[in-house]
């Protein structure tokens, strides 16, 4: 598998102060969990990425390379809302509160998919289709508040799809929404990495949920990672094992 | 402590609870579990005097609330809310926050009264002097749950209070909670969209959806998985993270 992302030596600090201390990771066309606490560094990486970090973090890498092609982290920015998208925690939050999200999917097929006419609104339709929002007029429609938590994701999802991107990176998708929706809302990103042969790289503090969900798992503390998984029950590291026993004990299927 | 019949509540044409009945014993822990918009948290506010003009009868140590005037608030209730960042005041330090309630029932002996609450939710004594903003996210709960136990209520009405906090911190703070409880014989009605947040702590778990109570199990009867109503089952498996049709 040749590999969509490859970053060595990934730093960001403010100031003096390290958020993120030399990570580095290589992603296929796979699911890559980032996990840890509050303030470990995770969304850090997420954004340092997309280039979203503002002027005051001093971000720096040793390598980065995306789809097979070295770049600076400047250059892998510009491929933002392109070949990469990233998906929010709350879309209610994260899309824009005056715009429909039917004007905000079709601004990115227009932009990205150079769409026009009439042709706009079909491609949006059947992209909300594509995310099984049950009733895509309705939510083509709406404003970002009128939808329920599970509803605005897959709407962000959708539009975050639009552009065909090859990278997803979601950060914290699934944590503003309840149990059933979290289920939801996963099996659609599961499906639409698996159909569409994108790497999605998933931010998250639950660590169970990223071990099940993902191919591998980086865990994260204090801007370091201690520790890489293919599955949990392989965990050693003391924090990841007080990690995964912080876990309420329902969790555990008996 | 808590007696609820027949409680509905609408707002304009839509119905948000419908018929609701339940009942906490005192020193009992009781969880209210549902998707979004199911109204557990709008029972949890009408009972804390948020929510006016509901149907039915609400009844907390014996004293009948009235539906007209939900502000008449006995003083053994108190609320610990969702987000800490939200419920607590960016512009007063934590010590004033403590004190604030103190000062409303004429109560003195503020800074023994503040360490002593701190020194209960695991705080040390110089976390007074701090604004909100100094806080992370589980210290501040601390603060809220510290806020919250100042006036020696005997109901806790905690509305999601850990859904905001990451695995470790959820952890901490469910400890903490039950530690609490214990010491103090407090009685809990807690609103979680989480069963395993609420077999942490609760015995009994009653579980809504649409509005409507669909039953009510003991976590005993939850964790062995026997008899449930299937939409409980299907609860608890997107709670374990085992997938939802």
């Amino acid at each position: 598998m040749s590999a969509l992302l490859e970053v060595e030596g990934l730093s960001v600090a403010y100031g003096a102060a390290p958020v993120v201390a030399d990570v580095g990771f290589t992603l296929g066309r796979e699911k890559l969990g980032i996990v840890g606490q509050s303030g470990a560094g995770k969304s850090s990486v997420g954004r340092a990425l997309m280039g979203l970090l503002g002027p005051r973090a001093l971000v720096s890498v040793g390598r980065l390379a995306f789809d097979g092609r070295d770049m600076s982290l400047a250059e892998l920015a510009r491929l933002r809302g392109d070949r990469l998208a990233m998906i929010l925690q709350d879309a209610r939050h994260a899309l824009n509160p005056v715009m429909t999200v039917g004007a905000q999917i079709a601004e990115t097929l227009r932009r990205h998919r150079g769409l026009r006419g009439p042709g706009v609104r079909d491609a949006g339709l059947a992209l909300l289709d594509s995310v099984h929002v049950g009733d895509p007029n309705r939510v083509w429609q709406a404003y970002p508040h009128e939808l329920s938590g599970g509803l605005g994701q897959r709407a962000m999802i959708a539009m975050m799809l639009a552009p065909d991107p090859a990278l997803l990176i979601a950060d914290e998708p699934t944590s503003a929404l309840d149990v059933i929706a979290r289920e939801r809302v996963l099996a659609e990103l599961d499906g639409q990495v698996r159909a569409r042969g994108m790497g999605l790289i998933l931010i998250s503090h639950d660590l169970a949920l990223v071990g099940r969900f993902c191919d591998r798992v980086l865990v994260m503390r204090e801007g370091r990672v201690v520790e890489t998984l293919t599955t949990l029950a392989v965990a050693e590291h003391p924090y990841t094992r007080a990690l995964l026993d912080a876990a309420p004990r329902l969790l555990a299927t008996p | 402590m808590i007696e609820i019949e027949g409680f509905s509540l609408g707002y304009r044409d839509v119905t948000a609870v419908h018929e609701l009945s339940l009942s906490v014993a005192r020193g009992e822990a009781v969880g209210l579990v549902g998707e979004s918009g199911c109204g557990k948290t709008t029972v949890l506010r009408a009972i804390a005097g948020l929510a006016r003009d509901w149907r039915g009868r609400i009844a907390i140590d014996g004293a009948e609330r009235d539906p007209t005037r939900p502000r008449m608030l006995p003083r053994t209730l108190q609320m610990v809310f969702q987000d800490p960042y939200g419920s607590l005041n960016p512009r007063q330090r934590v010590a004033d926050s403590l004190a604030e309630p103190l000062a409303i029932h004429d109560i003195g002996d503020h800074t023994r009264r503040v360490t002593e609450a701190l020194a209960q939710v695991g705080l040390e004594a110089d976390f007074a002097a701090r604004y909100p903003s100094q806080l992370s996210g589980g210290q501040r709960q601390r603060v809220a749950i510290a806020r919250a136990l100042m006036l020696e209520p005997s109901l806790l009405l905690l509305d999601e209070p850990t859904s905001a906090l990451d695995m470790a911190t959820q952890a901490e703070i469910l400890t903490l909670l039950g530690r609490l409880r214990s010491e103090r014989g407090l009685t809990f009605l807690l609103v979680s969209h989480d069963l395993a947040v609420v077999a942490e702590l609760c015995e009994r778990v009653a579980v809504m959806r649409g509005g409507r109570l669909v039953e009510c199990v003991s976590c005993d009867a939850l964790r062995s998985g026997e008899a449930l109503a299937p939409y409980t089952e299907a609860l608890l498996a997107a709670s374990r993270g085992e997938g939802v049709d």
